[in-house]
């Protein structure tokens, strides 16, 4: 019998390969880096990330299923703008506020879910319209970008645990607080919410039954899983991540801003960190954490042009060749395929 | 109900549709300024005239998605063939555009039918290169090169009192129409779009109709970056972005289905006339963008569950 | 055995396709504690009723009893609610995940709401130890076991389902020989257990081995059950076979030494097809017969251009070498068209008219230039229409409203279009009515008279010796038995495909 680090890395292959890739230009750019390795940089280079980590995870769900959905951008735009109305006020204002953040992204979500379950229409044309319906929805909250985040909240989510800590009047210097002092308060974030969401998640009867229909959908009716119910869950869930994004977009900028060009690229961006992530496109193969980094890649990248002296002009086509370059891998297996028949299916 | 065949039926609603757009938009305006701009050949020529740019993308979009494939590559391929025309200039500029569309579009097929690559990603991934190629040409502002003058004649020029784009988006019309109905390619693209297994065991290189059918969306997307930057008399950054979302969705409200094999040009004809109409009727209603976004999402929503409907009774 | 009401009976079960009979006013019943063989040709409706038993499909007619009770089965979830589980010939694993993943997808173990992991690993492993494939790995993915090791991840899921009747369709047919012997002894254990286990299988000395029951099926209808030892191997061919032969079959021309069309030498490809040697001639129908899945699925795909990575000696027409695709088939010196096995993924274009169908595969002879010849392809549509009197309203009208026999004969039309030299069949007639079977036998002959070489595998032994001029019997991706004249006839072809030797023959 194989070893559970052997087999974990048979089944994994694309996601071993995204952290290998992630770590390798990590820890270069660290090096590279004259301030590498430092708390500020860490701090610095989490915040960007948060925002298209979560909505490349919120991608990943219905590409699982062998969908895909384009509103991703747009609700991540949209919660932000909302957040940037609600977040606001005295600390239980401020937690009611991001309670209906992620509330109005999940139902959000979960309207596309019951479109494509019930109106029977495929999911690339479903959410595209429905994406338009977001970003109307986010100019009618805010029609001009602004918005008044709380300025404390602001501070402690985008610091470290010791600015939180701080923030809120305990005593940051406490003896048993020294381990975690250093860590960013967004890279908790980051990956506390997968953790506590996406996890148990993947190991509920629906979470298996959305792999299950990605993988083979008449086998998954075959041994009588809830179908319907996976597809509105996928997306629901897709509907809460893109809201988790939105929100800490809000309390970073302090603002909201109903970009629909931001929209579009996030959701472009996601398909791409779901791609380099590992999960497969037909779906069945991957998962939220492979998207996550993913999109730590995608930004990676972009970290390079500031401290090397490239024109940070040639970014997109970097990102692109890194993309194409990345997805061609896969086409090795169709190479080999020795009935052509088997291509078409 | 008269008998409407299954693929005639959206192109019947949307045709529909578009009456009651006209109506309604006619409507409010004699009720708000007493006049009648929508029946008005002049008005309705210019909204044609803008309408050609997402109509001949919409025209090149839809042969690939009769294969159940996508064309993400369509707003910088758009981009960068108006950036080569106008930085090339001179005579080249319109066969320099072409031979970027070319160019796009072999490797769109290329990397689609031979590597099999999914079509959503691989053309993302080369809209993105583009996009960097260009940023990096122009140095990420609007290029200084103007449009030349045969650019300009063909999106601003009018030719017997109607505009010249019209008559470029006609031609362009004529030609995918004939493809689609006329041609063993155009046959091959429906057989390949329904079913590639059996298209490939009836002798057809599905390949290579791969192939032409990127080429041909890749052409007309240049074809359509050389008219816009005809008409803003340069190209500038950006400027395919609001034509990728439009021409999917003027392709499905067409009849065409997103998964491949059915549906006809026509169509994607009434759908561009369409989602142009509801445009000019929303602004000529002073609607904000929000109201706009909101409405121009549940129609599509809205109409898909109309012909969703059809679909199931008659199966 | 007691008269006593049986576990599973069913009374005047017919079911219909499309108005072709599957299944006509079958009366079945199992007991507790037998094994139950169930025995017939391919297409003898053996499917279908189990299928029937397992939920997959409602009957026509008829009603279905457990325990005396009448049950109504919507889905295979509600059959397995009830005890009875069907191990398919088409798996119904999930690749992507894991072993222990499918062996309990219907019920895991939950721990607060949750999957439990360890329990459900647990499970399976007990599961797969029952059935002695302790080298399976609960955690790996069924994507990447071998055939014959799905088939016991599938025959360890449906144990699991702890049924009350366990069906087995060809469950062996892929498996080791160490673990069809697995498989036996676990059918004798839940015998023990009282459960009621049916047993689909080609191979007689598996029945003979295993079963106490058997009842034999033929043409949709139930013919007789009976217990074991009360009839020879040689009187249960009989029975499978039958005495009326149904189909008429168009007269056969004396054989004559023909130039050969198609040479084939020593044929491979990966582990399907291990040395095949055939020719046929000009004016030669050339009959495969075997049972399904031996390999002359792949030889056919093989000639035609579709399979890499073949290896061998082939000629068409003194030729030497394969086309490279089925685009290259068509054009070559001597033509090569196939007739595929599934007209509905690979024959046809279901939801496009008939006439794209038609023209499919001759738009390059049809076109000037880039262009259609509306003129000749209007000739063309209506000779195809004509050559096999295609009975349709208009050829506008998409092809999937067509029956299934003008269906094919569609599929037919658009190769007769390319007039081709060699004619590749796999199975042409299956699922279609008489009528228009006689009618494709008669144009086989007459393709064969005008010189074409034929080559064509079915599953309907009857048809094999109606039309063949000489048949190859494959067996493991080989010929075993080349048969002419007189020799073809259903007891040598039965034998050969079940490569029981000439013991019964």
């Amino acid at each position: 019998m194989k070893t559970w680090s052997a087999r974990w890395l048979t089944q994994n292959r694309g996601f071993a390969g995204a952290i290998l890739l992630f770590l390798a230009l990590y820890i270069t750019y660290n090096f590279m880096h004259p301030r590498g390795f430092s708390t500020a940089v860490l701090v610095q280079n989490s915040n960007e990330s948060v925002a298209i980590a979560f909505v490349a995870m919120a991608q990943t769900i219905p590409v699982l299923m062998g969908g895909l959905d384009l509103s991703v951008g747009a609700v991540m735009t949209l919660t932000s703008c909302i957040a940037s109305e609600l977040v606001n006020g005295s600390p239980a204002q401020m937690l009611l506020g991001m309670f209906l953040t992620l509330l109005s992204g999940a139902a959000f979500g979960a309207m596309n879910g019951v479109i494509v379950v019930y109106g029977r229409i495929q999911p690339i044309i479903a959410t595209l319209a429905t994406g338009a319906i977001a970003i109307g929805l986010a100019l009618l909250v805010r029609p001009k970008p602004g918005g008044d985040v709380d300025g404390d909240l602001n501070w402690a989510l985008t610091n470290t645990v010791w600015d939180f800590v701080d923030t809120y009047g305990g005593n940051p210097d406490a003896g048993w607080l020294a381990p975690f002092a250093n860590i960013p308060v967004p890279l908790i974030i980051l990956f506390g919410v997968p953790l506590l969401v996406w996890l148990p998640f993947r190991r509920s009867v629906t979470g298996r039954t959305i792999y299950a229909i990605g993988s083979a959908e008449g086998a998954a009716y075959m041994s009588g899983l809830p179908i319907n119910r996976a597809k509105i869950a996928a997306f629901t869930l897709a509907g809460f991540f893109a809201a988790c994004g939105g929100l800490y977009l809000a309390i970073q900028t302090s603002s909201g801003n109903a970009d629909t060009v931001q929209a579009g690229t996030y959701t472009l961006n996601s398909i791409a960190a779901v791609v380099l992530g590992g999960t497969a496109l037909m779906g069945g193969i991957g998962g939220a954490i492979g998207s996550l980094v993913g999109a730590l890649i995608l930004r990676v990248i972009s970290f390079y042009f500031r401290i090397l002296d490239i024109d940070p002009l040639l970014q997109p086509l970097i990102e692109g060749v890194v993309l194409l370059i990345a997805v061609s891998f896969g086409a090795f297996r169709t190479l080999r395929v020795k009935n052509r028949l088997e291509l078409f299916r | 109900m008269n008998r409407i065949s299954d693929a005639n039926k959206p192109i019947v609603i949307a045709s529909v549709f578009v009456l009651v757009i006209l109506l309604l938009g006619t409507g409010y305006t004699l009720a708000t300024q007493g006049t009648m701009p929508l029946f008005q050949p002049k008005y309705l020529l210019q909204q044609l005239q803008t309408g050609a740019f997402l109509g001949i993308c919409a025209a090149g979009m839809m042969m690939v998605i009769l294969l159940g494939h996508i064309d993400l590559s369509i707003p910088w391929t758009l981009t960068a063939a108006a950036m080569m025309a106008s930085t090339i200039g001179g005579p080249w500029a319109i066969p320099t555009a072409l031979a970027v569309g070319l160019l796009v579009g072999l490797f769109n097929g290329l990397g689609v039918a031979y590597l099999r690559i999914p079509s959503m990603i691989f053309t993302l991934g080369v809209d993105t290169v583009l996009r960097g190629l260009m940023v990096a040409h122009t140095g990420g502002f609007s290029p200084k090169d103007e449009a030349t003058p045969l650019m300009l004649y063909l999106a601003k020029g009018t030719l017997l009192g109607i505009p010249v784009a019209i008559f470029v988006w006609a031609a362009v019309s004529v030609v995918i129409a004939g493809i689609l109905a006329k041609t063993g390619f155009g046959r091959s693209v429906y057989a390949t779009g329904t079913r590639e297994g059996a298209a490939y065991l009836s002798g057809i290189r599905t390949r290579r109709v791969i192939i032409g059918a990127f080429v041909t969306s890749s052409l007309c997307a240049a074809i359509a970056g050389v008219l816009l930057a005809g008409y803003s008399a340069k190209a500038y950054q950006g400027m395919g972005n609001a034509f990728l979302l439009p021409s999917i969705a003027a392709v499905v409200l067409g009849g065409t289905h997103i998964l491949g094999g059915r549906g006809r040009y026509v169509g994607t004809l009434v759908g561009v006339i369409l989602i142009v109409l509801l445009n000019s009727v929303l602004s000529i209603m002073q609607m904000p963008e929000a109201y706009r976004q909101i409405i121009y999402g549940a129609v599509i929503i809205g109409m898909l569950l109309v012909y969703g409907r059809n679909a199931r009774i008659t199966s | 055995m007691t008269k006593m009401t049986p576990h599973v009976a069913l009374n005047g079960v017919s079911k219909y396709f499309a108005g072709i009979r599957a299944l006509e006013n079958v009366d079945f019943a199992c007991n507790r504690g037998t094994v139950h063989a169930i025995l017939g040709e391919n297409g003898a409706g053996k499917s279908t009723l189990i299928k029937i038993m397992a939920g997959v499909l409602e009957p026509s007619s008829g009603e279905m009893r457990l325990d005396g009770t009448k049950v109504e089965f919507l889905s295979p979830s509600q059959a397995t609610a009830a005890g009875i589980v069907c191990i398919f010939q088409e798996l119904s694993l999930i690749p992507d995940l894991t072993v222990a993943d499918n062996i309990m997808i219907e019920r895991p173990p939950r721990r607060f709401g949750l999957i439990d992991r360890r329990a459900q690993r647990a499970r399976a492993e007990e599961l797969l130890a029952r059935i002695r494939c302790e080298d399976v790995d609960p955690d790996g993915l069924v994507r990447d076991l071998s055939l014959s090791r799905r088939q016991m991840v599938e025959i360890a899921k449906a144990i699991g389902k702890k049924p009350s009747v366990l069906i087995l369709d060809e469950a062996t047919s892929a498996l080791t020989s160490r673990d069809v012997q697995t498989v036996y002894d676990l059918l004798g254990d839940l015998k023990k257990e009282n459960v009621a286990s049916l047993f689909i299988s080609h191979r007689m000395h598996e029945v003979d081995a295993l079963c106490d029951t058997l009842s034999v099926f033929r043409n949709g209808m139930h013919i007789e059950t009976f217990a074991k030892g009360e009839r020879t191997e040689k009187e249960i061919v009989r029975l499978m076979i039958g005495r009326d032969v149904e189909a008429q079959f168009p007269p056969k021309p004396p054989r004559k030494e023909t130039k050969p069309l198609l040479e084939v030498k020593n044929l491979e490809w990966e582990n399907r097809l291990k040395g095949i040697d055939l020719n046929i001639g000009e004016g030669e129908i050339l009959g495969l017969g075997g049972l399904d899945g031996q390999g002359q699925k792949e030889l056919l795909l093989a000639l035609f251009g579709v399979l890499r990575g073949v290896t061998g000696e082939v000629k068409f027409g003194g030729k030497p070498g394969l086309p490279g695709s089925p685009a290259a088939a068509k054009k070559a010196e001597t033509r090569v068209a196939l007739i595929p096995e599934d007209r509905k993924t690979e024959g046809l274009m279901l939801s496009m008219p008939i006439a794209d169908n038609l023209l499919a595969a001759s738009f390059a002879d049809i076109s000037t230039g880039p262009f259609i010849d509306p003129q000749k392809a209007r000739t063309a549509i209506k000779r195809g229409i004509e050559t096999l009197q295609i009975k349709s309203g208009s050829t506008s009208d998409a092809v999937s409203t067509l029956s299934g026999g003008n269906q094919q004969k569609v599929v037919i039309a658009k190769w007769l279009l390319v007039s081709p030299s060699v004619i590749l069949m796999n199975d042409p007639t299956r699922g279609i009515d008489v009528g228009t079977k006689q009618e494709i036998y008669r144009l086989m002959r007459q393709l064969a008279d005008d010189g074409k070489a034929i080559l064509f595998y079915s599953s309907d032994y009857a048809e094999l010796i109606g039309c063949s001029d000489r048949v190859s019997v494959l067996y493991d991706g080989r010929v075993v038995r080349e048969l002419e004249g007189d020799d073809i006839n259903e007891e040598s072809i039965v034998s050969a495909s079940l490569n029981i030797g000439e013991r019964a023959a």
